[in-house]
């Protein structure tokens, strides 16, 4: 029991950072039409960031806000040099372009940090364990990223539904001549977007490199499911994308941790211990596939896309 | 069709005649490196094609091809592993199971489009990825040595280098064959007509989704016969064979090459990986180059080199391109 | 009643907005039928109901006897019923011929024939040729259709809809952006069509409306207000306040 509410919450947990690059990517995808490959490499550099940073200032917070500022001038940089001429070009385009800048990206890294991955250690104040629930004890670590990730969420909330800033977003994404018309500077705007993506992105990426290694390649592994989520919760939705988020995380930690044992019982050991593993990778999936039988749109689709 | 001497053609032609001597070269010129490089070209340019002609001519933007790649390669590698080592056997089975993919995928695929497709078929891609990986018996992660290449008969042997390039060779020159009869025939007209506009082709009286499924179909079983062309030519497979940038390194080959036209994805293979083996001689870090290059092809030379091949010939008059 | 397309009680409401409410609808066979109506009557969401772009929210469609209220639109296609848009699509990067002859080949069975060069066949292309040669393109044929005019577009478009050889044609507002004289030359060949052809038009420009409708219905937010003859529509007071009032000062009276 203690296992199960355990892995719950690291469900729960990663469900939340998948959030946070999802939403990312259904923003800038809402609002500038883009299609981001490159979204895994900021994550990427988040990390980086934030092993780098942590380990020349010896403060663990100190390095995370620096890597956040960081990643966020890196992805305005990445918006001015390059995103900003695909705007309104073919989604194929999209997809060459960025996945050019993926190459460059992991390339750069290796070149700059090499290709052994970092770690980044906690510090001992987030090393240690709280008691949930009499009895049962939870990673602070893991405790602090939900609280933070949660956070951001609901900033995330009240940034496109009650400011100024989230009118033009939420008018962008519906009507982009108007807000032209209205006088905003489109151009900062993008930019500006494009930057808050990148800094959930590498958010994302600097709370998940004391968990993992950091290491070149990360960001096209998580990528990929940061794209299922986007498809399960429609794309350009974020609200869709928190919900699909906390479903693929649940799923994709319960299957791992529990799948095997239901084979287990269902078959032989032998046909699970070979089977589980390919199986609960494909959990996720089958999700996918089943979302889109019934909703091919995906499950809270803006409608117009 | 009368094929007129453009500059295009002409270098269409040379190319194809380049590739049939090139054992030549290898052999005279002691270059044996070079016939190892050009199988592989010619492998991938085989599956470059056969994605061309969903994305290319379907407008299909599958980033999930390079599943296919593994799908054949694993049929071979599978059966080999077990004792079966038939061509005759191993190369059917590929082509089926990845024809089978292809159906499941495509049906669930097609019923969406623009980015949810892109982002669907990169998903299923990777789920085979993952199924792959998991396969412990068959090496998992590490993957699988190919003991011994696919047998068919006397005296087709596929461990000659050269007798296994001119195999490879003639598929692929068959490959293209087969996609340029397809989009001229009347399914590939109305593959051509649901890329140019899906909603008239449903209002003027076709069913697009069947025709779209079977062209995804036809793709997915070429590019498993390039699969299973790979697994022997490397005698190995994993599923690094599958992963989801060998997708994005098959779409690169057909938008270099240009979209479509039928050779262009030939032209395509062959400038990527032959840049790739030139940046990869001068730096360790070659793929700094190769990714902003990239992005220059996208801004400033979307015709690839088919594109800028029809522009070195005089302007054809008012006529339709094919 | 001896109706070809039958509709009744057709229903269609995007979120709260009622874009056709409670539409009946009768065309003879053999008749032009003009659906006129303001802008946002619900005209042309009429008409992709009718052709199966758009499912109906409630109410039925007969076509031929036909219950068609639930068939995709190839299958209506297929049973005679063709459709033109009003924003011109067409295969802009196929030539003008190879557009036609695609609505041939959809009337000509199922096309999983996978080797023979479509375009040296026949049995597409002389059925193509002709419904060009019927509506004065034929000289077109091998241009690509990217570069056509406007109203040219609009002659293909009908070529299109002619290939099929179809029982019914739904026009979408064929006059629109056509020059005076475009225009006078659609006229002339929607009158020769309909002696052959049961039309329902969809037309903005009135006078080309009553030269050329046996029947006309008006739709005024999503609601049909009157159906009847061109004179008894000209005569009636409803059409009048809510519609054709608007004109008369245009000077089409």
């Amino acid at each position: 029991m203690t296992l199960f509410i355990e892995q719950c919450l690291n469900g729960l947990q990663f469900g939340l950072l998948l959030f946070l690059l999802a939403a990312g990517l259904t923003l800038v995808f809402g609002i500038m039409d883009l299609v981001n490959l490159a979204h895994g490499s900021l994550y990427m550099v988040g990390a980086y960031f934030a092993a780098t940073f942590a380990a020349f200032t010896g403060s663990f917070v100190l390095g995370a806000v620096l890597a956040l500022v960081a990643t966020l001038l890196v992805g305005m940089a990445v918006e001015v040099i390059a995103m900003r001429r695909l705007y309104g070009r073919d989604h194929l385009d999209h997809v060459l372009g960025t996945f050019g800048l993926i190459l460059f990206f992991d390339e750069s890294v290796r070149l700059i940090w090499g290709p052994a991955g970092l770690s980044l250690p906690l510090p001992p104040w987030l090393n240690t364990s709280v008691q949930i629930l009499p009895g049962v004890h939870y990673s602070a670590y893991r405790l602090a990223i939900i609280v933070v990730t949660l956070a951001v969420a609901a900033f995330l909330y009240f940034l496109v539904m009650r400011t100024r800033i989230g009118m033009l977003i939420r008018a962008g994404a519906s009507n982009r001549e108007m807000v032209g018309a209205l006088g905003v500077n489109i151009k900062l705007l993008y930019t500006l977007v494009f930057g808050l993506g990148a800094a959930l992105a590498g958010l994302a990426g600097l709370m998940q490199a004391p968990i993992l290694t950091v290491e070149i390649g990360m960001g096209e592994k998580i990528l990929i499911l940061a794209f299922v989520i986007t498809v399960i919760g429609g794309i350009g939705s974020i609200r869709g994308a928190l919900v699909a988020a906390i479903f693929v995380g649940f799923i994709d930690t319960l299957g791992r941790a529990f799948f095997p044992d239901m084979l287990r019982l269902m078959f032989t050991k032998e046909v699970a211990a070979t089977a589980a593993p390919a199986l609960s990778s494909m959990l996720i999936y089958l999700l996918m596939a089943i979302v889109l039988i019934v909703k091919p749109e995906g499950l809270f689709s803006a409608g117009n896309r | 069709m009368t094929a007129k001497l453009t500059v295009r053609n002409v270098v269409v032609a040379a190319l194809l005649i380049a590739l049939a001597l090139l054992p030549v070269y290898a052999e005279f010129g002691g270059n044996r490196f070079v016939l190892t490089l050009f199988t592989r070209i010619v492998i991938l340019a085989m599956a470059a094609v056969s994605l061309n002609l969903i994305l290319g001519f379907g407008g299909m933007m599958s980033f999930g091809h390079a599943a296919y790649l593994g799908i054949g390669g694993y049929a071979v590698g599978i059966l080999a592993h077990e004792g079966v080592t038939s061509g005759f056997v191993q190369w059917p089975v590929a082509l089926a199971v990845s024809a089978l993919f292809a159906l499941v995928i495509g049906a669930l695929s097609l019923r969406t489009r623009g980015v949810y497709f892109i982002m669907i078929t990169l998903a299923f891609a990777q789920m085979a990825y993952y199924i792959v990986s998991g396969l412990a018996r068959y090496g998992g992660d590490d993957g699988l040595t190919i003991y011994k290449r696919s047998q068919f008969f006397e005296p087709l042997n596929l461990s000659s280098k050269v007798q296994f390039y001119y195999l490879c060779l003639a598929l692929l020159y068959g490959s293209v064959y087969v996609v340029y009869r397809l989009i001229n025939s009347r399914f590939g007209l109305v593959i051509q007509g649901a890329r140019s506009n899906d909603t008239r082709m449903r209002a003027i009286g076709f069913p697009t989704y069947r025709y779209k499924l079977a062209c995804f179909v036809i793709a997915g079983t070429m590019c498993g016969l390039s699969g299973a062309l790979l697994a022997n030519h490397t005698d190995f497979v994993s599923p690094a064979m599958m992963y989801w940038t060998r997708s994005g390194d098959l779409i690169i080959m057909v938008v270099l090459g240009g979209m479509g036209s039928v050779a262009g994805p030939v032209f395509g293979a062959v400038a990527l990986l032959v840049l790739e083996e030139v940046l990869s001689s001068i730096t360790e870090y070659w793929q700094i180059i190769l990714g902003p290059l990239l992005l220059l092809v996208v801004l400033f030379a979307r015709g690839g080199i088919d594109g800028l091949l029809r522009q070195a010939g005089p302007k054809p008059e008012q006529k339709v391109h094919q | 009643m001896s109706a070809l397309l039958q509709v009744e009680n057709l229903a269609k409401r995007f979120g709260g907005i009622i874009a056709t409410d409670d539409i009946v609808l009768n065309v003879a066979a053999g008749e032009l039928h003009a659906v006129i109506g303001p802008n946002g009557a619900g005209k042309t969401t009429l008409i992709a109901q009718l052709s199966g772009q758009l499912m109906a929210d409630s109410g039925r469609i007969h076509f031929e006897g036909h219950d068609i209220t639930r068939l995709p639109p190839y299958k209506r296609s297929a049973l005679g019923l063709a459709r033109s848009f009003q924003i011109t699509s067409l295969f802009l990067d196929f030539s003008v011929l190879d557009n036609v002859a695609l609505a041939v080949q959809a009337r000509a069975g199922h096309s999983f024939h996978f080797w023979r060069d479509a375009r040296t066949e026949t049995a597409l292309r002389e059925p193509a040729r002709a419904a060009l040669a019927r509506v004065g393109l034929d000289k077109r044929a091998d241009w690509p259709a990217s570069a056509l005019s406007h109203g040219e577009h609009r002659q293909l478009e009908l070529a299109m809809a002619l290939a099929g050889s179809p029982r019914m044609l739904l026009l979408d507002e064929p006059m629109a952006g056509l020059g005076p004289e475009e225009s006078a030359r659609m006229v002339d060949m929607l009158r020769a069509l309909k002696k052959e052809l049961t039309i329902l038009l969809v037309e903005h420009d009135m006078e080309a409306v009553f030269a050329l409708a046996d029947r006309i219905t008006v739709l005024v937010y999503g609601r049909v207000i009157a159906s009847g003859k061109p004179d008894e529509i000209r005569n009636n007071a409803a059409v009048r306040d809510a519609y054709l009032g608007e004109n008369e000062g245009a000077g089409h009276g």
